[in-house]
């Protein structure tokens, strides 16, 4: 086909959001990144540089190493769980049962609940009162006869009290991995399926063999985009205890340093971190997935 | 991945059914019908306690249907500016967000699925990266920024909401832009270069060949935009005072106040999830598709 158009129209269409996000996102980015290499502390901009300073600070840091375990639980518990549970919940469905849309539309409802109401609801689901006191899933399990399962939840003591927040966040985005997941076990063509049973395969020699290696760039998909909700993750932990140190993550520690202890420069820092966390496997990601594109 | 490809029914022709299949069959409803009752347990408590009156309402009590039924929560919940101005600040910010949003989203996915210019392939993956980064990393700077113009919290007539607009409008393109330039390039390459030998040139052909075929990728954008503006909390946090806050900041304010009644909180966390309730209700395949857009080509 003879291209007989100029191209600079469509850069000049494209030109107003470029602009807008070199300003909003690279160039706050950059903006933030030296900030986290200066002294600034206080309500007043200082610029003194004082190098890496903010960031062997943290290391020296034990709120922040503890906040950094929390993260790596938070997550750690949160992926694997909502992975689990959308895989079983897609492999349920994948046949085609009776009512699918009704259980498909359940299980994907929490996605549209921001946030703050969902931890609103969860934070009394988590009670832990005890005794006549006793209420949420406490009270559940031991209606069931379950009592012994009761928990403090995200108020324990233990230093795993933040895996109790991937139970609501679980709740949240489970539902989105099974879609995901739904839709690569039906993106698997029936040919292949069939090839494979006029072989001799048995369902689940067919699952085996034919659609699980097809399902791993959802696996990919699916932690890449859980694992940095995680890292960033503010409002469900905030709204669910303020101010809890049980349950404080970088990304809270990040909130408190800079918007209430005007700790500028080290919020800065931690936001840096997060941001190169988050990078090392977004960067990879879109890159994949710009290039699979490319060769279709 | 696509959503045809979720929606599309399996046939069962080709199964050799074995004589486990009822058993099979009924663990997996129950399976099923005990992972629905898990997701619905927090709208289940949400409307039981919300139609409490106050005599009856108690924490332990959660899990026990209302003896009389009673609205007086709602009534109460929405006689709380927080609730009302914050629900009203929240139209106000995530329909003209959405709009705007979808509108340049549309013009940027044309372009870079039809009107490529030279370096296009570059700047897609860098638009695209704006969507993953945490919010906090830009926060310091975004709020300086701001403040410089006049457009955050108490300077500002609106109370912030006029800037936390802009914001979300910025911080909204990679998504839209996404959403757009998978739509049009689904669109065979024909339909725009049988405009071109017609001599249309490049807006026209935007508007008069393109934008026509598009309104699943605005239903899509749209409601897409609509539920993030919706829900955010980090940048209404930090952009907006007291008379600009959106209902996600009014909602968590009113529900840290230890003394607020059990029901008053569940009935305004009810309110504050209406809308995108709804949306998703009434909607929900557009958001189902706006989901699979957001995690890119797995």
């Amino acid at each position: 086909m003879r291209r007989i158009r100029s191209w600079w129209p469509g850069f000049v269409l494209v030109l107003p959001t470029l602009v807008l996000l070199g300003i909003f996102v690279y160039g706050f980015l950059g903006w933030n990144i030296r900030v986290s290499f200066t002294n600034w502390r206080g309500f007043t901009q200082t610029n003194g540089f004082v190098g890496w300073r903010n960031y062997a600070e943290l290391g020296e840091n034990e709120v922040w190493w503890r906040d950094v375990r929390h993260l790596l639980v938070f997550t750690l518990v949160f992926v694997a769980g909502s992975l689990l549970f959308g895989f079983v919940m897609a492999l349920l469905l994948e046949k085609g049962v009776r009512g699918e849309n009704a259980f498909r539309s359940i299980y994907l409802f929490p996605m549209a609940i921001s946030f703050i109401a969902t931890a609103i609801v969860w934070r009394w689901l988590l009670d832990n009162g005890t005794g006549l006191n006793t209420a949420g899933i406490n009270k559940l399990f031991a209606y069931l006869g379950l009592g012994f399962l009761r928990s403090d939840w995200h108020k324990s003591d233990s230093g795993w009290a933040i895996a109790a927040v991937a139970l609501p966040a679980g709740w949240a985005l489970s539902g989105y991995v099974m879609a995901l997941f739904l839709a690569g076990m039906r993106g698997v063509s029936d040919d292949l399926r069939e090839a494979a049973r006029i072989d001799g395969a048995r369902e689940p020699q067919v699952f085996w063999h034919v659609v699980r290696p097809m399902l791993w760039p959802v696996v990919m998909s699916a932690v890449v985009i859980l694992a940095h909700i995680s890292l960033k993750t503010f409002d469900l932990i905030y709204a669910l205890d303020l101010k809890s140190p049980k349950i404080e993550t970088p990304a809270l520690y990040m909130w408190f340093q800079t918007f209430q202890g005007n700790f500028y420069a080290r919020g800065a820092a931690v936001a840096t971190l997060l941001l190169l966390s988050v990078a090392v496997f977004i960067v990879p990601y879109i890159w994949y997935s710009v290039r699979t594109e490319r060769r279709r | 991945m696509t959503v045809e490809a979720l929606e599309a029914d399996r046939g069962q022709a080709g199964k050799i059914r074995s004589r486990w299949s009822p058993y099979v069959s009924t663990v997996r409803y129950l399976v099923l019908f005990a992972l629905a009752c898990f997701f619905l347990m927090p709208v289940y408590v949400m409307v039981v306690t919300a139609l409490k009156d106050s005599v009856e309402v108690s924490v332990p009590g959660m899990w026990e249907l209302p003896q009389r039924l009673s609205l007086e929560s709602f009534q109460a919940a929405w006689d709380k500016p927080a609730i009302r101005r914050g629900f009203v600040n929240s139209v106000l910010l995530a329909v003209p967000a959405s709009l705007i949003s979808s509108m340049l989203g549309a013009a940027n996915g044309f372009v870079l699925a039809k009107w490529r210019f030279p370096g296009a392939n570059i700047v897609f993956p860098l638009i695209l990266f704006g969507m993953f980064i945490p919010y906090q990393a830009v926060l310091i700077p975004l709020t300086r920024f701001m403040t410089d113009l006049n457009l955050r919290g108490g300077n500002d007539p609106t109370g912030g909401l006029f800037g936390l607009t802009l914001i979300h409008i910025i911080y909204g393109l990679p998504i839209t832009t996404l959403i757009f330039r998978s739509y049009f390039a689904g669109i065979s390459d024909e339909i725009i270069e049988s405009s071109q030998v017609d001599g249309a040139g490049m807006l026209r052909t935007f508007f008069f060949v393109a934008l026509p075929v598009a309104p699943p990728a605005f239903g899509v954008s749209m409601i897409w935009q609509f539920t993030s503006v919706w829900n955010d909390f980090l940048f209404g946090f930090v952009m907006t005072s007291t008379q600009g806050w959106p209902i996600t900041i009014g909602l968590n304010n009113i529900a840290n106040v230890q003394t607020i009644p059990f029901n008053e909180a569940m009935a305004s966390a009810l309110l504050a999830s209406l809308p995108t309730l709804l949306v998703y209700v009434v909607l929900g395949r557009f958001f189902m598709r706006g989901l699979m857009a957001g995690a890119l080509k797995g």
